[in-house]
């Protein structure tokens, strides 16, 4: 009977051949590694989005988002941010075509624009505590500046990361690790976009109509 | 033969000018019709309002997804999208369970209800 079982097997390579073809799709698991961590970063934003969504009426007596909000600021800084979008795509095509130069000017790029990005934000924050609207100030205000600087504290770290690349760039070449980590960070930033939008939609577009 | 190579070879998506500038020019426009409404006040009711823009934030993030995040059913043998899906479904439960829980709790808890207990008693 077990010399049955083997004779198939050995009489037909091909099935063996199946399963390498299956599996050589993924010659490095980075960039799925990377994916996945982008999902659970996804679950927390999950939990502060829930959180906010709990707490944003509870104003405690302070303003409420109506009261606060610059909805021109936030389009602006959501401008800065798809247009960062776009730059990086733009270094990606520049990648493809194996332009350094290219790839660097567009990096820088999208470098200025996050910092764009941040500096509104930090102006806004800024504004926002020198008015006594702190996150302390009331429960929805902290739920708000937990979630909204979350996502800052993530776009600088992209900015960093994106700073580091540069360097290494300039050090190394478009190289395969390099571009290995030129796509990490794309997933990133467009990751961090795609956050942006639940923001501005739930927390500024919302919070001003109420 | 040499294009399964090439792929080979330039490990994550191929993304092209197109491409990207179809997912920039959509998502300019599902940005801006948002904002639109609600800073034009254009649709009387509020609860239209809300549910219009976070129809339009579906559809952008889709588009981010489609566009420049490269999504599709084949990516690394399907993972990604199987990982996405689920992290999706954990996403509704979180959102859906901690709005629908804090609600009731907070009905239940109306200080108006509080009186009528202690006027009972």
């Amino acid at each position: 009977m077990s010399h049955s079982t083997a004779t198939p097997a050995a009489g037909n390579p091909e099935k063996f051949e199946f399963l390498v073809t299956g599996d050589h799709h993924a010659p490095n698991g980075t960039l799925l590694g990377f994916w996945l961590y982008l999902m659970s970063d996804c679950l927390v934003f999950a939990a502060l989005f829930a959180t906010y969504g709990v707490l944003s009426q509870n104003y405690a007596g302070g303003p409420s988002g109506a009261d606060l909000f610059d909805l021109p600021l936030v389009a602006l800084n959501t401008a800065f941010l798809l247009f960062s979008s776009i730059t990086y795509g733009f270094a990606m095509l520049q990648m493809q075509q194996k332009k350094l130069q290219g790839t660097m000017f567009w990096l820088a790029i999208t470098g200025l624009f996050g910092l764009a990005f941040l500096g509104l934000e930090l102006y806004e924050f800024y504004h926002l505590i020198h008015q006594g609207a702190g996150p302390q100030r009331s429960a929805f205000l902290s739920s708000f500046f937990t979630l909204v600087g979350t996502h800052g504290l993530h776009v600088t770290f992209g900015i960093i990361w994106l700073v580091t690349l540069l360097v290494q760039l300039r050090k190394y070449g478009l190289t395969t690790a390099n571009r290995r980590r030129l796509f990490c960070l794309s997933m990133f930033w467009h990751f961090l976009d795609v956050v942006w939008i639940g923001v501005f939609t739930i927390v500024y577009l919302m919070g001003s109509m109420s | 033969m040499s294009d399964h190579d090439h792929h080979h070879e330039e490990e994550g998506p191929h993304s092209t000018f197109s491409g990207y500038m179809i997912g920039f020019m959509a998502s300019v426009i599902l940005t801006a019709i948002p904002f639109w409404l609600v800073m034009g006040d254009v649709l009387s009711s509020r609860n239209a309002t809300v549910v219009v823009i976070l129809g339009f934030a579906l559809v952008q993030i889709l588009v981010h997804m489609i566009y420049f995040l490269h999504m599709n059913f084949h990516s690394e043998g399907g993972w990604n999208m199987l990982s996405l899906i689920f992290t999706v479904v954990l996403l509704f439960i979180t959102l859906a369970g901690s709005l629908w829980v804090m609600y009731h709790m907070n009905v239940n808890m109306m200080p108006s209800m509080m009186t009528e207990i202690s006027d009972s008693a």
